[in-house]
């Protein structure tokens, strides 16, 4: 059985040349990425700003073509597909965004949010929303009384779920959500995270789940991808890579990840510098100029993706480090 | 050394009050707190609860309408209640200083950021120019900014978020001071760049034996830097106490939620323990404990009238039924 969402190689360049002082130049946001995501699982994406988790969330969502490299779902191509066929294919996933004071109208009441997706796309009558807006509602915990009241009236944990209702209206397969959590305080991301988690099993949704907190990602996820500057550097299983990291980049990101009881941290990496800049990336190893273990081959050379110990990871020298 | 006989900074009943249409709002109510020179303490809570506003009204930088009374309000020998603006101007960016959460949009985008650095300088030392130069070199050398000389002409947005942040905290310390607050100082960064952040202010704190306050959100931020913390929800301080103890045993039922709640604690994709309701505005702050509507210890007593801070061996609390408490 193919699997439900497929990426290939995935790559989005972007021309860098629209400003005025700008260098002219190539963003190679996401440089070839490549994954599976199953129902009724969550695929992590991690990294930090600029690393390309959000590009690649815009093309698994069809809103933007790749570059190169091919998107599957259900062992189905997306691209070149006929205008009905891809309006089917772009209903299967659905997306949340992260920052639900700016992804919610706020001229319209929460019924009308709800509803709109069904409304476009020619569901039902009148009536026949309602009730599957009011029926949303409940399943994502807001109270009925509040069909008419507008996002302004809500907390920021209340719109997330507004905002995770709508994009089950349409009963989507896969759900993209980029960074949910992160907008909320800590008691309100519990709730949000615990929704997730209820809805996930209730509709074997899948979930590409994009974040960069690393004690979010353990808690939800099944399969995690770590991006750096554009390119996969270790994708595996949570329990892989977070019990043995193998590429000196998670091991950082482990490393830098404040806990409550540092006695726990396995990792102990120092942690320096600063990514590079995605316009024209070195062109060994992109993590070479951070990289406490780099050598002439790393600077020289580009690591391939390559199983060790069933985990993909992208370094020379993984052996060698141990 | 007088200054190790008497605390650095001490607050007691700290109040910060804004006249709305709706009312009089108490943004903090009733703060203690004792800062000893060369101490870290971190400030934690959830947005709203207060924590910037406190520190906000130790710097003196509430304004109209916002209204700040105290009993005590001392800072190493100064009555910071009732400083002439010429005296505060002289004391604020010196002695005590502050780095925000936000750098790129805190730093002016119209100088340099080593002219930005050289301005506490020539505000509050008389020094010619040659000599602020090499002092802003020197600062820019110690925050770890490579080659500090070519840094001294960029503007902010030439440099990282990261970069900036190190710009901030080069202006703060400028002066030498006793007291750093910085107010979520890492939100805005990647956690690489924000280790590298706290390890520079733990580092330069323990070089210069200054006092830092660190607010933040993050329990993790606080649970790895600061000695002691303070939990404040609703405008109150609910629980301070030395750090690992809190982390170990929280003694406030807020605490142990907000802790409980967090996923690095959790057993792997079950519920997370959740603290039903929300934080209370600026309308619903409730009567009694501001905590008894979330709380699942509640009593009468809770929704009648408000605890006071109870101090035992190992801290204060503000809770009736304090977790360690003998049934």
């Amino acid at each position: 059985m193919p699997a439900l969402m497929e990426a290939r190689e995935l790559r989005r360049y972007y021309r860098a040349d629209t400003g005025l002082f700008a260098r002219k130049g190539t963003v190679r946001a996401v440089d070839g990425v490549s994954f599976t995501l199953q129902a009724g699982e969550t695929l992590a994406i991690v990294g930090e700003s600029g690393c390309g988790k959000s590009t690649l969330a815009r093309m698994a969502t069809l809103l933007e073509p790749p570059t190169a490299g091919d998107l599957l779902i259900d062992g189905e191509p997306t691209e070149d597909v006929s205008a009905a066929e891809h309006h089917k294919l772009l209903l299967s996933v659905q997306m949340v965004f992260q920052n639900p004071y700016g992804s919610l109208n706020p001229r319209k009441t929460v019924g009308a949010i709800l509803e709109e997706p069904l409304a476009i796309n020619h569901r039902g009558d009148r009536h026949a929303r309602r009730d599957a807006a009011r029926a949303m509602m409940a399943k994502v915990g807001l109270r009925q009384d509040q069909y008419g009241r507008y996002p302004h009236m809500f907390s920021g944990g209340q719109r997330q779920r507004i905002a995770i209702a709508r994009a089950l209206m349409l009963r989507p397969r896969i759900v993209v959500a980029d960074e949910p959590v992160s907008a909320l305080d800590v008691s309100i991301q519990a709730q949000v995270l615990n929704l997730m988690m209820d809805l996930q099993d209730e509709f074997h949704l899948a979930y590409l789940f994009i974040s960069h907190d690393l004690s979010v990602v353990r808690h939800i996820a099944h399969d995690v991808l770590v991006m750096y500057c554009g390119r996969t550097v270790e994708h595996g299983t949570k329990q892989s890579v977070f019990t043995t990291p193998l590429h000196p980049y998670t091991r950082m990101l482990l490393a830098a990840t404040p806990l409550l009881d540092a006695a726990q941290r396995k990792t102990a990496v120092v942690v320096k510098g600063e990514p590079p800049s995605p316009i024209d990336p070195p062109a060994g190893c992109v993590f070479a100029s951070r990289c406490p273990y780099a050598t002439e081959q790393c600077v020289a050379e580009r690591p391939m993706l390559r199983q060790v110990a069933g985990t993909r990871v992208a370094c020379h020298h993984v052996e060698a480090i141990g | 050394m007088p200054l190790a006989m008497t605390a650095l900074l001490e607050i007691r009943n700290l109040a910060v009050e804004f006249t709305t249409a709706r009312g009089v709002f108490r943004a903090v109510d009733g703060l203690d707190l004792t800062l000893d020179a060369g101490s870290i303490v971190g400030i934690v809570g959830e947005s709203g609860s207060g924590k910037s506003v406190a520190m906000l009204a130790v710097m003196g930088l509430i304004a109209w309408p916002g209204r700040v009374t105290a009993d005590r309000l001392h800072f190493a020998g100064h009555d910071l209640l009732h400083l002439t603006s010429r005296q505060r101007r002289r004391l604020v960016g010196k002695d005590m200083a502050m780095v925000f959460q936000e750098p790129t949009s805190s730093l002016n985008p119209c100088y340099p950021v080593g002219w930005q650095i050289a301005e506490s300088l020539r505000a509050h030392h008389q020094v010619d120019r040659r000599a602020v130069r090499e002092l802003v070199i020197d600062l820019l050398r110690q925050v770890g900014i490579p080659a500090p000389e070519t840094r001294l002409g960029a503007f902010p947005h030439q440099l990282s978020g990261g970069m900036n942040q190190r710009v901030m905290i080069a202006m703060a310390i400028a002066c030498n001071p006793l007291l750093l607050i910085a107010d979520e100082p890492t939100t805005a960064l990647d956690v690489t760049i924000q280790k590298q952040i706290l390890e520079l202010l733990v580092s330069l704190q323990r070089e210069r034996g200054m006092a830092l306050v660190l607010i933040t959100h993050d329990m993790g931020v606080v649970a790895e830097t600061a000695h002691r913390v303070l939990v404040m929800y609703a405008g109150q301080m609910v629980e301070e106490a030395q750090t690992a103890r809190l982390f170990a045993a929280p003694r406030h039922p807020y605490t142990a939620a907000l802790l409980a709640a967090l996923p690095e604690l959790a057993v792997d994709r079950q519920r997370l323990p959740t603290i039903p309701g929300v934080v209370p505005g600026i309308d619903d702050r409730p009567a009694g404990c501001v905590f008894h509507p979330r709380c699942k210890l509640a009593t009468e007593r809770c929704t009648a009238e408000p605890p006071a801070i109870t101090r035992g061996a190992t801290g204060r609390v503000r809770c009736y039924y304090p977790l360690d408490a003998p049934a």
